[in-house]
């Protein structure tokens, strides 16, 4: 076992957390998406310094954690904004014409699809289906559902997010409640 | 009106918590198998009341548990299904938002049937709400002695576990779902051996959607013939309908198994939008073929939808109108499963792109002579011939897509151009 220690990478807290999880499975290579999603949570995205360290705390072989980060497009090996915005594009969002909402995002934030704004801010993406077709379109800010979605609508979430990303009083994780989408 | 049993609770404030569900009569099911009910009774009285899996296949429950061997020395599992990526479908995610403790019952009392005393619940990774519902909900079952050690005085013990999924539609197929919690890519592994022989860490394990596991103290609480009694015999049940689409009142409705579509769509979803008429239906989620307004009367059970070649799935209904058109849909969905393929088998990896190429060609404008009769050569090398039911839904609905519609698609071909677009 990798001595407890912190690095740049990974904190006394985090490496805890993981020895945690690991208690949950009979396997320790279980804990690997779990570990990976709270190192991403600490870093935003997942460079190739945490998937090491990863491995080394969990005492399990690189590749496994290579793998997991790289099979599944909820890990980010590439850096993102600090709103990541994931635009759902499927039927039933599709249907209600989510298809014009991306030139719009695009064009309102300067950028393509996939890409990142210079002031880092923001990382627009589309997904497939959020689980929110009742009220589509809809799209998927960090962890926050905002849904019944219109260019209009689009307009005043960006510019609520601008706003606080420049003001002090409101922080990420205040927004980041996953509250504002309920179905049904 | 007809009565609400999984969504009853759904409208209380603080509907998510547990002295909601216990005010409402919730754990009393559990309390109730723990003093009366011997595993193999229990077993008994889900075969008896003929619940089937609303994950999307509807395998008759109590028959999958009963799979499971009785020997005591081997461990065994339990893991809730709660990877809802069908298209179209949203309904776990109200049952773990709203009234997550009816799940929780639910797999504390199929736990105990199995003799399982650990349980996973998979769910996906973007339900952030639900799984905060989720973990606050576990923390007050084990507070009050629902779960841990010796439940509620018993000789029983479980303990839960949330694994969050990352964004692949894949894991929903339960051998991935269990290659996953294991910590890999989630691909499909080769049936026999079924996971109620050797599942999880190679151990006996059941895996049961969330909706059915809420079915479950309904039916210990109100008897096996109470829900047998609720829609038709060989799928009954209550039942949570996901309308979407080109609806007036899109949204979660709970309404008896084996409702007429029409009566879903026309009298609960309020119908097509001013001026435009429905065209086609998907019934169950992207998966399920979609079928022409002309066979709305169907039922919205599995015999009735299997019989007009399609199924009831995951019961994501989607509705497209008059003005919208079907090559268009056709290829969005074509493009997700193409997207969701793992990788494993080649039929579905290399038909679903090659299919995707020639729809956007279609939907372009570019399309092709010969493009349409090369669409019914991948549907046919890709049905029955892909590892698992993803390449099989895909090649399914694209193929019933080009049958119900052809003079869409022959339109798009001939005139080079989207009738729509």
């Amino acid at each position: 076992m990798t001595a407890v220690s912190a690095t740049e990478f990974m904190t006394e807290d985090m490496r805890r957390e993981i020895k945690e999880i690991i208690k949950r499975y009979p396997k320790r290579r279980s804990a690997i998406m779990p570990s990976l999603f709270l190192a991403q949570e600490e870093h935003g995205y997942l460079p190739d310094e945490v998937l090491l360290e990863v491995a080394g705390v969990l005492d399990v072989p690189e590749i496994w954690v290579y793998e997991i980060a790289t099979f599944y497009t909820m890990f980010n090996t590439e850096p993102v904004g600090r709103f990541h915005i994931k635009l759902c594009t499927n039927v039933s969002c599709l249907l209600l014409e989510a298809g014009s909402l991306l030139p719009h995002l695009e064009k309102r934030l300067g950028i393509t699809c996939g890409g990142t704004t210079d002031d880092g801010l923001f990382t627009l993406s589309i997904v497939e289906c959020l689980g929110s077709c009742g009220t589509a379109p809809v799209m998927q800010i960090n962890k926050t559902y905002y849904e019944n979605l219109s260019t209009q609508r689009i307009d005043q979430i960006l510019d609520e997010l601008k706003a606080q990303a420049s003001g002090a009083h409101r922080t990420i994780q205040s927004r980041d409640d996953g509250q504002e989408g309920v179905p049904a | 009106m007809t009565e609400k049993v999984l969504m009853k609770n759904a409208e209380a404030p603080d509907s998510h918590r547990i002295d909601t569900y216990e005010t409402a009569g919730g754990y009393h099911a559990l309390a109730t198998v723990l003093r009366d009910y011997q595993p193999d009774e229990l077993i008994k009285l889900i075969k008896d009341s003929n619940l089937r899996g609303r994950g999307g296949a509807g395998f008759a429950t109590g028959v999958k548990w009963g799979f499971v061997p009785k020997d005591p020395a081997l461990k065994k599992y339990l893991c809730c299904n709660a990877d809802e990526g069908e298209p179209g479908t949203f309904k776990d995610r109200a049952i773990m938002e709203k009234d997550p403790h009816q799940m929780i019952e639910g797999m504390i009392l199929c736990a105990y049937a199995i003799g399982a005393e650990t349980a996973y619940i998979y769910i996906r990774g973007e339900y952030t709400l639900s799984v905060q519902r989720l973990e606050a909900a576990l923390k007050e079952a084990y507070d009050k002695r629902y779960l841990g050690q010796r439940i509620i005085g018993s000789n029983v013990s479980l303990d839960i576990y949330v694994h969050r999924g990352a964004g692949a539609y894949i894991c929903g197929e339960e051998t991935a779902l269990l290659e996953s919690i294991e910590g890999r890519r989630g691909q499909p592994k080769l049936k026999p051996p079924f996971p109620a022989i050797e599942g999880l860490y190679a151990s006996p394990t059941v895996i049961n959607n969330v909706e059915t596991l809420a079915c479950l103290p309904h039916i210990v609480c109100r008897g096996a013939e109470w829900f047998r009694k609720i829609g038709p015999e060989k799928s009954p049940g209550p039942k949570l309908y996901c309308l979407s689409g080109h609806v007036r009142k899109p949204g979660l409705y709970e309404l008896p198994m084996g409702i007429p579509l029409r009566e879903l769509v026309e009298k609960h979803a309020g119908g097509a939008r001013p001026g435009r008429k429905i065209k086609a239906v998907i019934p169950g989620g992207v998966s399920a073929p979609m079928i022409p307004e002309s066979d709305l009367n169907v039922c919205m059970d599995f015999e009735s939808l299997a019989a007009a070649d399609t199924m009831l799935g995951s019961a994501g209904v989607i509705v497209i109108d008059d003005n919208d058109c079907i090559v268009r849909v056709a290829t969005r969905i074509i493009e997700f499963f193409a997207h969701e393929s793992c990788g494993k088998c080649t039929p579905c990896r290399e038909g679903l792109s090659c299919a995707v190429k020639i729809l956007r060609r279609l939907e372009n404008g570019e399309g092709r002579e010969g493009d349409l009769e090369q669409l019914d050569f991948l549907c046919d090398g890709i049905f029955g011939n892909s590892f698992c039911a993803l390449g099989d839904g895909a090649a399914w609905g694209l193929r019933r897509a080009l049958q119900i519609f052809r003079d869409e698609f022959i339109y798009h071909v001939e005139k080079r151009e989207c009738p729509f677009h």
